[in-house]
């Protein structure tokens, strides 16, 4: 019992990570995607004040995510660790180079400086995910053995399940980001920044359930325990749930109804973790180690809980507090396009497009 | 186990994950230090840094001049850029935990690890607010965006505490046992609350406002050098000079307790820091020269009799236990422990003096030492303080050798048996350059900027002159 609540804070804090980290990766990529200086330059410079306050606070999910793993699962992050040393090196390079890059980029002088760093931060806001997700998809498909560096290094994450992971985790996360980029620019009223991140998060929408359910048959020969698991039972009631929840963001983003497409959005993200869960349920590394040998013994399993129980208590309202304020625009900048500073005004400023 | 006893022996586990390890952990200990000491000088702004904004602040309300609030609005975005950078560095701290020592997580995580979740949500909070905080400058009301940044300086100071508490904890492991080579039974709460954990919190969290302090006094101190005294950048001097200044001095005096602290739970560590062979009453401290294995003795340092027995246990003929004590395959590195304690003995001293002038002057005079000399002497504090701050953890770190965990697990039985570490190592070391040269880049991009353009409006730009 205990170690299934501390499994649950690491699923919490996964489905959060897969939420608004992913969210923030995926503005990464639109930003990356958008065009030149003049074009993008409206897209970006939505894209920098809608992530500035966030982003530290929605990165840390990420390490809430480690830190639990470590204590309440040790000798499984040890394993995880120490094979899929490769993916997981490159994703926390990554994570530096983003994160300088974008409070850098806030900072830039010249469009040629902010080009530089908007590449790198929006080239490793693509990478991280793929990344983390590859790691992800070695541990589902059973290829991570329980030992000191005991998996293949390489074959632990290049197959076909964790190249799957990766690019469904690139996709939904820049799917998540138009959907809120787009509520954003309802905010901020810039209609035309609407219609394009509209545009965009129909489109990924539609391309990241394609390939989600075709991936289902990557699984099928790839991981079959991994496929039966999500073919059957709560899994099954999961991607279920999750497509019913990406259609209806589908609806609800072509009727420009942003605020609540967001809740929808997020909410097919967590059903597929929940599932994925569920799919491997008793497994913590498959095909070896369950969940209840993995688990540390009961007096850190409890400490866990009591402590991380005792930090929501000051957690849960502060995070509260900052999303309420997001949500409400207290926090929000003046919206400029990003490559406006670095020129003058002009008259095609007011009319874009 | 620890003692005065004349020989001492190690509790050593066996290892959870097992597997080939490296033939030697050098790498990985390359790699992990220069993580830190990249890590540790960044987070001593998260930890100083809020209360002298908070504070400047709190002049803003109290007065209504917008010199102050240009200043806290200006350092609240130097604030916010380098906890970006924290908590990238902090990041790879955590990846590396796992990617360089996966069997010292796999065997202690359970022990140590609630200190870490703790850590993670005092960070979390200190994100949410540093956030709430930069952004909300006028756009929440006066009171409240100053009660916000309060939650930033506590969570910087819970989350110090808790991952402090690791490695207090690795140097004098508690909270388990080991039944034959075996970790069983953890208490995490007491391995949380470890004996080393008070003094090695107190010392380095004094450090971050020295550090921090010295270093942004330093930027000021130039600009006073150069002319620059108007109300903008006096406050500036003072505030941070002041926050240093006060912690130097006491920080001699945790220092000492640190000190005694380690001569009782690690006395072959506090052996090493002196290069103490034998086992003798009445020890003498030697100032300088270098520890010869062969003989044991330190050549060419200046003794002075019997002074580290009475520092290190306040009795000038106390026992002070020597490296002859434990095997030589379980002494660290004698002189690099050494050399970096000396140092840091040596900065600290000279930064209290600086400290307890600046301190005398203002309370006996009410303004700022005259003499250039002082101001020379700010700028070089900085980096000073900074050696002295990684010279400290060298100190520590290196002194605990051979043991990532204080005699009960050798650091080469922690380590990956992955491949590839040059690679990494190589790589992150060339990170490590960019982002350094990037965000000193940002920074002095950030101080070149008029202080006008944080409140809109012209800063006093009069001088002030000082009241005599
Ligand atoms: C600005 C930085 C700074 C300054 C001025 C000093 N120290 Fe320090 N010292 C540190 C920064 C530091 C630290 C933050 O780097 C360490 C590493 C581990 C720790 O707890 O604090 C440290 C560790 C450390 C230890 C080892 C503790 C252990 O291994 O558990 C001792 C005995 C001292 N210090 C003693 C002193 C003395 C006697 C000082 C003054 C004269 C002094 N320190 C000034
Ligand atoms: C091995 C040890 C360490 C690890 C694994 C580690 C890990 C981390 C992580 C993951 C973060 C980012 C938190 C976030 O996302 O907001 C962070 C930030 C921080 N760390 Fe560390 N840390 C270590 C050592 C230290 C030490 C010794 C201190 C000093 C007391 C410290 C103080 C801080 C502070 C104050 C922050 C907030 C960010 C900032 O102010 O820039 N850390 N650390
Ligand atoms: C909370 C804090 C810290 C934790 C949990 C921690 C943990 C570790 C670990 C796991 C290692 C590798 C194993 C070993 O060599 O024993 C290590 C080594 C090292 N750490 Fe720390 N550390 C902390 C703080 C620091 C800080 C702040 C520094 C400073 C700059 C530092 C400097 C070093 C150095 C120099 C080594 C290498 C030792 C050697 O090469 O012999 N540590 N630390």
């Amino acid at each position: 019992m205990l170690a299934e609540l501390c499994l649950g804070l690491v699923m919490l804090g996964l489905a959060a990570y897969a939420v608004l980290g992913s969210a923030d990766f995926g503005a990464g990529f639109w930003d990356l995607t958008a065009g030149g200086d003049r074009r993008g330059g409206r897209l970006r410079g939505m894209v920098q004040r809608s992530m500035s306050p966030v982003w530290e606070a929605n990165h840390v999910w990420l390490i809430f995510v480690l830190v639990i793993a470590w204590t309440a699962f040790p000798v499984a992050f040890g394993s995880i660790f120490s094979t899929l040393y490769i993916p997981l090196f490159l994703a926390a390079i990554g994570i530096i180079f983003r994160g300088t890059a974008f409070v850098l980029r806030g900072q830039a002088a010249t469009i040629r400086e902010a080009r530089v760093l908007g590449a790198l931060f929006a080239l490793s806001s693509v990478l991280i995910p793929f990344f983390l997700g590859a790691a992800l998809g070695g541990i589902a498909s059973g290829r991570v053995e329980v030992g000191n560096a005991a998996g293949d290094p390489v074959s632990s994450w290049l197959n076909p399940t964790s190249v799957l992971i990766g690019v469904i985790a690139v996709l939904s996360g820049a799917y998540l980001a138009a959907v809120f980029l787009a509520g954003d620019s309802e905010r901020a009223d810039q209609p035309d920044l609407v219609r394009a991140f509209r545009a965009r998060a129909l489109g990924m929408g539609a391309l990241t359930g394609v390939v989600a359910l075709g991936g289902l048959l990557v699984l099928r020969d790839d991981a079959p325990d991994l496929y039966d698991g999500l073919t059957s039972g709560g899994g099954l009631v999961m991607v279920i749930a999750s497509a019913l929840a990406g259609t209806a963001t589908l609806a609800l983003v072509w009727r420009e109804r942003f605020g609540v497409a967001r809740f929808t959005a997020a909410l097919a993200v967590v059903c597929i973790v929940v599932g994925w869960a569920l799919a491997q349920d008793p497994y913590l590394l498959p095909p070896e180690l369950t969940l209840d040998e993995a688990a540390a013994s009961d007096a850190t399993l409890s400490a866990v809980l009591i402590g991380v129980g005792l930090g929501m208590i000051i957690l849960a309202p502060s995070l509260w507090l900052l999303y309420h304020l997001v949500l409400q625009g207290r926090l929000d900048q003046e919206y400029e396009p990003l490559d406006q500073r670095f020129r003058p005004l002009t008259a095609s400023d007011e009319d874009p497009q | 186990m620890a003692g005065p006893a004349f020989t001492m022996f190690a509790q050593q586990v066996v290892e959870t994950l097992g597997g080939e390890h490296q033939p030697d952990t050098v790498l990985a200990r390359q790699m992990q230090a220069l993580s830190l000491a990249v890590h540790i000088p960044i987070v001593c702004f998260g930890i100083a840094f809020p209360a002298m904004i908070v504070f400047v602040e709190g002049l803003y309300l109290r007065t209504g001049d917008l010199a102050y609030k240009a200043l806290a609005k200006r350092w609240s975005k130097v604030a916010l850029i380098l906890f970006a950078v924290g908590v990238v560095t902090g990041t790879i701290l955590s990846f590396e935990f796992g990617l360089l020592w996966p069997d010292f997580m796999a065997t202690f995580g359970e022990v140590f690890g609630i200190a870490f979740g703790l850590e993670g949500i005092s960070f979390f909070v200190e994100a949410i607010f540093i956030a709430i905080y930069v952004y909300g400058w006028d756009r929440l009301s006066r009171r409240a965006h100053f009660l916000t940044g309060i939650p930033i300086v506590i969570s910087g100071f819970t989350g110090s505490l808790n991952v402090i508490a690791v490695n207090g904890w690795m140097n004098n492991p508690e909270g388990f046992d080991v039944v034959d080579g075996r970790v069983v039974n953890p208490q995490p709460w007491d391995a949380l609350f470890n004996a080393n954990m008070w003094h090695e919190l107190i010392h380095m969290y004094l450090a971050g406002y020295i550090v921090a302090g010295f270093i942004v006094a330093g930027i000021y101190a130039y600009a006073w050098l150069k002319g620059r005294r108007d109300r903008y950048h006096r406050t500036g001097l003072v505030v941070t000079l002041a926050f240093a200044s006060l912690a130097a001095p006491v920080q001699v005096v945790i220092g000492d307790w640190a000190g005694r602290q380690v001569a009782e739970s690690q006395p072959v560590k506090l052996a090493a820091f002196e290069g103490v062979y034998r086992t003798q009453d009445g020890a003498p401290f030697t100032i300088g020269g270098i520890y010869d294995k062969d003989t044991g003795e330190v050549k060419w340092g200046i003794e002075i009799p019997k002074l580290l027995s009475l520092l290190a246990h306040h009795d000038p003929n106390a026992r002070v236990v020597g490296l002859e004590a434990v095997p030589a395959d379980d002494r660290p590195p004698v002189n690099i422990v050494r050399f970096s304690f000396q140092t840091m003995v040596g900065i600290g001293t000279a930064l209290a003096l600086l400290g307890t002038t600046f301190i005398v002057t203002w309370f006996r005079k009410r303004r700022l030492p005259r003499s250039r000399w002082f101001y020379r002497g700010v700028m070089a504090a900085g980096p000073l303080a900074f050696v002295a701050l990684i010279a400290g953890w060298i100190t520590t770190e290196v002194g605990r050798q051979p043991w990532i965990v204080y005699e009960v697990m050798r650091t080469d039985q922690a380590v990956t048996a992955a491949d590839g570490l040059e690679v990494g190592y190589v790589f992150l070391v060339c990170v490590y350059l960019g982002l350094g040269a990037a965000v000193v880049w940002l920074l002095r991009r950030l101080t070149r900027r008029p202080p006008a353009t944080e409140v809109g409006a012209p800063v006093a730009p009069a001088r002030d002159e000082e009241p005599s």
